[in-house]
């Protein structure tokens, strides 16, 4: 009740303009919560697994997106529900953390809040589940420690890698070529890796795409690709031996950031200033070309006639290079950004081995090619297509595999895919449960549950029956004490998933796990919801 | 609501609707389907146009576009399904990757849908259809690849070669009678890019009036200009400086200078100053001693006359893309600052002749015996405006479709050969695989067949006994038969020269069965509520 009455009797009002608000309370809260999450993990669950589906989006402005990137879809349902946000967040940090995994984590959610409203309705309080859960989540953590296995990723050509790249990448629309974007992306990380520091700067990899051709035409680029072209058309159109000056400033007349007026009062000043702008201008282009550049990387725009100097000079030139290609072209090329035209020295220009402009299709397209650079190894991955919503999905899904490799490279454990990892685990805590003694017995025992729905959820998408294959795996698992039994979606006539070769990156199913508990215990805890009425 | 009767929560913001199952492919094979039913009509010979009419208060009659191009109509279409949007997609892909092809991809998609819907109806799986398509694209892909035939680039053969593929592209449009006539002019014009693939150097002026076969290739180069009032109309042994610089009254550019004097004398002076630069520029101009200006910008009257005075004649106001044909053309540089006199004999562009020629009612200048003589003017002529669109766009097929063979050489037979080829390769790879995705190989090699099928129809033919017929030549061992859309009946394509570039049948193959492949594995659509926009 929102209203209350004073020692008089007199009514008064503790929520104001309570009229206008809806409130929820009480079980009926956390029921509408839960529903709500689940909607969203239903509609996530039919895209898990190597046969799960895609999802068709149309965002506000019409543009038509097709993915199976669990992050993409639900960052654009446009989701307005306060509960169902939260799982969006979930799917999002396991994005920003792991970039991999984002599907399998809503679902995992939904399955526990499934799992939480049969509790509820037997009357368990909420915070016991939640208890419960926390303690299942320690307890399969755990469990997940000891089944990881470390492997040697640099045995056998980095089979393991691309193993774990096409993993990633069997689930979604470009899994046809699974195995050759699984290469290139794994010597695009290893080429950019830092194997001492066990550490990848995804920034030297740039992932560019431009439509037409089909997905097998993708190719690595052992360079930096930009979407530009020479600024004046008769420039040389491939430098060898480049060396590079990267400038922030514009090839024009300064402008003071003071805001004045030079007023022109008579004839002289006049012809001066007029000396004086043609002057800058020579004066630009002969810095630029002391220094011993022979091709120069603009931010900014050029003047007519400082483009026609730099052409006149042999010195060819790009305009408008967007400010993170110019990082990326300094950090590869070992140039400094150079913000004033006074302050070019040799030192500062960045070498690379080329750079050539190249062509596509018919439309007179052109981009620039940037190889062999001096300082590290910038890769560029160059993503064909016949469509942009193909080129899109496979932008995400190589952006997928990436982070699984550079994952691989920090952590070298692994556990193994098709859900026997999370059926190993469900068995564990399923054994914990039985030694508990107080009511989170329940919810311990229905987190097993929870962690059983995934493999389910697998079986169920790729035509088998869920219930059927789950059993059967579990029971091979206890029989044989072989943690590695899981769903065989690929219908390759063996549920061992070391045969299989589906490798997963322990570091990203833990916080998978971790992560859906958390948001589950969150839920759990709201149990009164005030909203304004009109959303 | 659930199946139980709870009373769910709104999850989604209003007017955001989700379709799942069943309705979203039911709405995906809709969509898509009524786009390939929408063009297809247009494939082939024999096809038909299309007339487009904008939408929007005022224009209802204006600009209306007549043309048979697959991407021009998807181009211009509305639509709000989003299957249909990502078939419009790959025909955009299409023009923009190899010319043309781009209503036989939207067809094979849109067939493709049509099958997979059948099978989905037998309760296929959709990934168990992809499955069979990937088996059978590649099959596909193959057989395509090993029929067709590579010549020298430098062979009679290759020339021939281009000359029939021209002529089948052009078929399909609207200048089908002339297509001789065209064919000759198109290859003419790509064989003297030298390899090149950059159209930008093929002008295509059109000009109402006269007919279609008044249209001619020029040898030189065409500007759609005209020779300022009072230069000479006609220059011998041309020396052109190609410049893009302020003739106007070529401001200063530096930031925050403004004119503030205290007495009328000081203006004038000022003028004079500036009336001072401007001669001084000229006079730079002078030094390089041209015949011929060619200026991007506008020139004022002063300028002018000052370069009229030195025997220069001047043309002004050239677009940019004409100044860079210019520059192509005659060798010459694109001048901004006119500081190097010295590097005159690099900077100035030659031409043999620059005269004022008339076509029709208007005054161009042409260039002829050009230095480099790569850049090339096709000057298309016809009844009315809408025709000489519809011959533009045809024409740009063309050429991209020969710039594409001269990149990749190989070429296949035409007449639906290639796809009936390809058909068979399925059918017979089918019946080697085992499991429900051998339905899906097959459920390919008909949506394969159709594009013939829907040749054959348009032609108004019989087109079920066409296409059986044609099935069995080629099982017969006669690889070279193909559709005769001329009397409806099935031929040697060796004979009528029919031939097509293996390029285009290739793109299309591979953007059809992606956009398939992506529609089929959609099982969801989400729509976002659109974006409220002010009208104002």
């Amino acid at each position: 009740m929102s209203l209350a009455f004073d020692d008089y009797g007199r009514p008064y009002i503790i929520l104001r303009e309570q009229g206008s608000k809806k409130r929820m309370k009480g079980l009926e809260a956390y029921k509408s919560n839960i529903l709500a999450a689940k909607a969203i993990a239903n509609t996530l669950s039919s895209s898990l697994g190597p046969k799960g589906m895609d999802k068709m989006l149309v965002s506000p402005d019409g543009d038509v997106s097709v993915t199976n990137d669990g992050a993409t879809i639900v960052e654009k349902m446009e989701i307005q529900h306060p509960t169902a946000k939260l799982l969006v967040e979930l799917s999002q940090s396991q994005d920003a953390e792991i970039g991999d995994g984002t599907t399998g984590v809503v679902v995992l959610a939904g399955k526990l809040l499934e799992q939480a409203l049969t509790l509820l309705d037997k009357g368990i309080h909420p915070l016991k589940i939640s208890d419960g859960f926390d303690r299942a989540c320690d307890v399969a953590i755990k469990h997940l420690e000891t089944i990881s296995e470390e492997i040697d990723i640099q045995a056998n050509e980095h089979e393991a890698l691309i193993q774990a790249a096409c993993t990633a990448l069997g689930s979604k629309v470009v899994s046809k070529r699974k195995r050759e974007l699984g290469k290139i992306a794994v010597t695009a990380v290893l080429d950019v890796a830092d194997l001492n520091r066990k550490d990848v700067n995804l920034d030297l990899i740039k992932i560019q795409t431009k439509t037409g051709g089909s997905v097998e035409d993708t190719r690595l680029i052992s360079g930096i690709l930009i979407d530009k072209d020479m600024s004046h058309p008769q420039m040389v159109k491939e430098v060898n031996d480049a060396k590079i000056c990267l400038l922030t400033c514009p090839f024009e007349p300064p402008k003071p950031k003071t805001k004045h007026n030079i007023n022109i009062s008579s004839a002289e000043d006049y012809k001066k200033l007029y000396q004086q702008e043609q002057q800058y201008f020579v004066d630009m282009v002969k810095l630029v070309k002391d220094s011993g550049a022979n091709i120069a990387l603009c931010q900014w725009g050029f003047d007519d006639e400082a483009n026609h100097l730099l052409l006149q000079n042999n010195l060819p030139a790009v305009r408008w290079v967007s400010g993170t290609d110019v990082e990326l072209i300094a950090m590869a090329t070992g140039a400094r950004i150079i913000p004033r035209f006074q302050e070019i020295t040799p030192e500062k220009l960045g070498k690379a081995g080329s750079v050539k402009e190249v062509q596509f299709g018919t439309s007179n397209e052109r981009m620039l090619v940037i190889e062999n650079c001096q300082c590290t190894k910038a890769v560029t991955i160059l993503i064909r297509g016949g469509s942009q919503m193909i080129v899109d999905e496979a932008k995400r899904s190589i952006h997928d595999a990436i982070c699984v490799i550079r994952n691989l490279i920090k952590d070298n454990r692994i556990v193994y895919g098709g859900g026997s990892a999370e059926l190993a685990c469900a068995i564990q805590v399923l054994q914990y449960a039985d030694e508990v003694s107080s009511v989170e017995q329940y919810a311990i025992r229905s987190f097993a549950d929870a962690l059983e729905g995934i493999p389910s959820c697998l079986a169920d998408n790729c035509g088998l029956n869920p219930i059927t294959s789950v059993a059967q795996a579990k029971a091979r698992q206890l029989q044989e004490n072989n943690h590695r039994i899981g769903i065989d979606c690929m219908e390759l006539g063996t549920t061992d998933m070391k045969e299989q070769r589906i490798y997963e990156t322990l570091s990203s199913k833990k916080q998978q796990i971790q992560l859906a508990t958390q948001v589950v215990k969150m839920i759990l805890k709201i149990d009164d919801v005030i909203a304004p009425d009109d959303y | 609501m659930d199946i139980v009767g709870n009373v769910l929560p709104q999850v989604l913001k209003d007017e955001a609707t989700e379709d799942k199952g069943e309705m979203a492919r039911l709405q995906s094979f809709v969509g898509a389907i009524a786009v390939a039913d929408l063009v297809k009509t247009t494939l082939g010979p024999k096809g038909m146009d299309k007339i487009l009419k904008p939408t929007g208060p005022g224009q209802e009659m204006t600009h209306i576009t007549v043309t048979n191009d697959g991407a021009t109509i998807l181009k211009s279409m509305y639509v709000e399904n989003p299957a249909a949007k990502i078939l419009i997609e790959i025909s955009k892909t299409q023009d923009e990757e190899v010319g043309d092809g781009t209503t036989t991809v939207a067809v094979l998609a849109g067939e493709l849908l049509r099958e997979g819907e059948k099978l989905i109806q037998k309760r296929i799986h959709p990934q168990q259809v992809i499955a069979g398509w990937r088996i059978a694209r590649d099959v596909a892909l193959k057989r395509l690849r090993d029929i067709s035939t590579e010549n020298d680039i430098e062979s009679q053969e290759f020339h021939n070669d281009l000359i029939k593929i021209a002529k089948t592209t052009l078929s399909s449009k609207l200048i089908t009678t002339d297509r001789d006539y065209f064919a000759d002019l198109c290859v003419k014009a790509v064989l003297r890019l030298k390899g090149s693939s950059n159209l930008d150097y093929i002008q295509i002026i059109k000009i109402p009036g006269g007919t279609i076969r008044d249209s001619y290739l020029d040898d030189g180069f065409i500007l759609k200009k005209q020779i300022t009032i009072g230069c000479k109309r006609r220059i011998e042994n041309a020396k052109i400086l190609v410049a893009n610089t302020a003739m106007d009254y070529d401001k200063i550019k530096i930031y925050g200078t403004k004119v503030k004097v205290n007495s009328m004398d000081k203006v004038a002076e000022i003028e004079a100053a500036e009336k001072e630069k401007m001669k001084h520029k000229v006079d730079k101009i002078l030094q390089y001693q041209p015949t011929v200006f060619v200026n991007r910008q506008l020139i004022y009257n002063y300028p002018e006359q000052l370069l009229a005075d030195a025997g220069i004649t001047v043309i002004e106001h050239a677009d940019f893309e004409g100044m860079e044909r210019v520059a192509a053309a005659t060798g010459a540089e694109i001048l901004s600052t006119f500081d190097a006199p010295e590097r005159r004999d690099q900077i100035l562009g030659n031409c043999e002749l620059i005269e004022e020629i008339m076509i029709g009612e208007e005054k161009m200048i042409k260039f002829s015996g050009c230095k480099k003589n790569e850049a090339c003017t096709i000057v298309l002529r016809g009844s009315s405006i809408h025709i000489l669109d519809e011959v533009d766009r045809s024409i740009h097929d063309v050429l991209c479709v020969l710039i594409t063979t001269v990149k990749n050489r190989r070429v296949v037979w035409g007449g639906g050969n290639s796809e009936m080829q390809m058909a068979a390769a399925c059918d017979e790879e089918a019946k080697r695989v085992q499991g429900k995705q051998a339905l899906a190989i097959e459920a390919y090699a008909r949506a394969l067949r159709q594009l013939p099928t829907i040749i054959c129809d348009n032609g108004g033919y019989d087109s079920a006994e066409l296409v059986q017929n044609f099935k069995v030549e080629l099982e017969k061992g006669n690889l070279s038969y193909g559709l005769n859309m001329n009397d409806g009946s099935i031929g040697d394509m060796k004979e009528l020269g029919v031939k097509e570039c293996m390029r285009v049948k290739e793109q299309a193959l591979l953007a059809a069965s992606e956009a398939a492949e992506l529609i089929m594995r959609v099982d969801d659509i989400v729509k976002c509520a659109p974006r409220k926009r002010e009208r104002a």
